[in-house]
């Protein structure tokens, strides 16, 4: 299991990392290797609105649908649109394969360090 | 509280990840896999499978035959011993109660094989519906049972077994076979559209089995493969499952089985109202997904503003690469290239009718 310094996790298994007013969202290596094979991404338009704690994005494994929640609120600034092609990337690199960009932050939910994300996961094992 | 099959321990050792499934726990897929991996595998190579959650049913007595043709759909006359054959078994109003593949042991004695979910109900079925000098018998915790799927798979098998303990034609088996030294029965069935066979064993031995048959197989490229890859493997295949395709009140003609029934037997249970129902209004066919999403099971269908019929099973089709999915709906829509939508979640995806099954090898 990868688990990146750099960021803060959300409880659901998202990554978070803040860069000034905008922060860069996607899911753990834990969460994807819990998913298994991921075939398909669903992701917001820019210019959405997420709201801390909502579901702002799904993805399909072969077997199931899993949403993802926003670990912040504000304003959808970028999507990564090479996922929706290649939603195998996240299960190659999910800490390079970031999902959203969001401006506007108005929120921030509980995250947690990276040593208490691995705590959690060993946990959940 | 779900049920450990004897190969329990066998999937915590090979990293399968475990999850409940038809009152047993059992493997979705495996650590090192997982779903697309094992499923390719099957189609290139070989797999195997712990089916050991089947249920097994003897019937034996000199009336054997007699509640066989009358509490399934299929005929039973004409079988050599050693052959096999599928069935569905219907209720009275001509719904399904089970599907099932029953082998001939001798003139008296049938050894059926029925899904896990389903095994005491069916029982009971049977118990509550046989006459005559018959007796049914449940022996599914007797046995485990493995499958071994793919191209590669009776080569691999034949590396450890007794000479002639594989069949030569599909669906037959054998009673008397033995591999890695553990006598079973070996049959050329299966539910993934690959050739292969299934080995009915004493549970006992099932872990020596499992193993034996992984060291055969794995310089071949056979992997252990969960329930996530049977799953799709019988999709792609275009193979119905009970609960989705047809369950009790959807009729095996419905679900376009009409190879396994008989309605030229004098009578069966279901017969009747199946008869006067004729030709269904209501019909299974295959789906390519077409727009950008990936339609489930359980999923509204729409053509315009009208509700037409809905999705039985869903999935991604890793050979294929696009999303697949079987669905319902009335016969003037089973044409292949019907375009219909199908609603995923809030969101309409376009399909279109292609024909079943989506994959034959």
């Amino acid at each position: 299991m990868v688990i990146n310094k750099d960021a803060l996790y959300a409880k659901t298994h998202e990554w978070v990392t803040f860069d000034g007013d905008t922060a860069l969202i996607g899911i753990s290596d834990y969460a994807q290797s819990e998913l298994g094979d991921l075939v398909f991404v669903n992701l917001p338009e820019e210019g959405d609105e997420v709201t801390c704690g909502e579901a702002f994005a799904d993805v399909e494994s072969v077997k199931a649908v899993s949403d993802i929640y926003s670990p912040v609120s504000g304003v959808v600034a970028a999507i990564n649109e090479e996922l929706l092609d290649a939603p195998e990337k996240i299960n190659e690199d999910a800490f390079g394969a970031w999902f959203i960009k969001v401006s506007d932050i108005t929120e921030k939910g509980e995250l947690i360090t990276p040593d208490e994300y691995e705590a959690l996961c060993e946990a959940e094992e | 509280m779900e049920l450990k099959t004897p190969l329990y321990e066998k999937h915590l050792e090979y990293g399968g990840k475990m999850v409940p499934f038809g009152g047993y726990i059992l493997p979705v897929q495996y650590k090192s896999s997982g779903v697309i991996k094992e499923h390719m595998a099957v189609r290139t190579a070989a797999g195997m499978f712990d089916v050991s959650h089947m249920g097994e049913i003897l019937c034996e007595g000199p009336d054997a035959l007699a509640n066989l043709n009358m509490i399934l759909t299929n005929d039973f006359t004409n079988m050599e011993d050693e052959q096999a054959r599928y069935s569905p078994m219907c209720n009275e109003k001509g719904g399904t109660v089970d599907d099932l593949i029953v082998y001939k042991m001798s003139d008296t004695k049938y050894f059926i094989v029925v899904n896990a979910a389903n095994k005491d109900k069916d029982f009971k079925w049977m118990c509550d519906h046989r006459f005559g000098d018959v007796k049914f018998t449940d022996v599914s915790s007797q046995y485990a049972q493995i499958a071994v799927q793919g191209p590669k798979a009776k080569d691999i098998i034949a590396k450890i077994c007794k000479e002639g303990s594989i069949p030569d034609k599909y669906y037959y088996c054998r009673f008397g076979a033995e591999v890695a030294g553990i006598p079973c029965i070996v049959s050329t069935t299966g539910y993934t559209g690959e050739d292969g066979v299934e080995i009915y064993l004493p549970a006992a031995k099932a872990p020596e089995m499992w193993d034996a048959i992984y060291e055969a197989g794995k310089d071949d490229g056979l992997i252990p493969c969960g329930l996530g890859a049977r799953d799709t493997l019988r999709m792609e295949a275009g193979m119905p499952l009970y609960g989705h395709e047809m369950n009790d009140d959807i009729s095996p003609r419905e679900a376009g089985l009409m190879f396994a029934i008989k309605l030229k037997k004098p009578d069966f249970i279901g017969k009747t109202p199946m008869e006067e129902a004729g030709k269904p209004a209501i019909v299974r066919v295959g789906l390519k997904i077409t727009g950008r999403g990936i339609a489930r099971e359980f999923q509204d269908i729409y053509v315009g503003d009208e509700k037409i019929g809905y999705t039985t099973s869903g999935t991604k089709c890793p050979f294929f690469d696009y999303p697949i999915a079987m669905a319902r709906v009335p016969r003037e829509y089973k044409e292949p290239g019907t375009k219909m939508e199908v609603d995923v979640r809030g969101r309409r995806v376009e399909a279109e009718v292609i024909p079943l099954p989506f994959y034959k090898r």
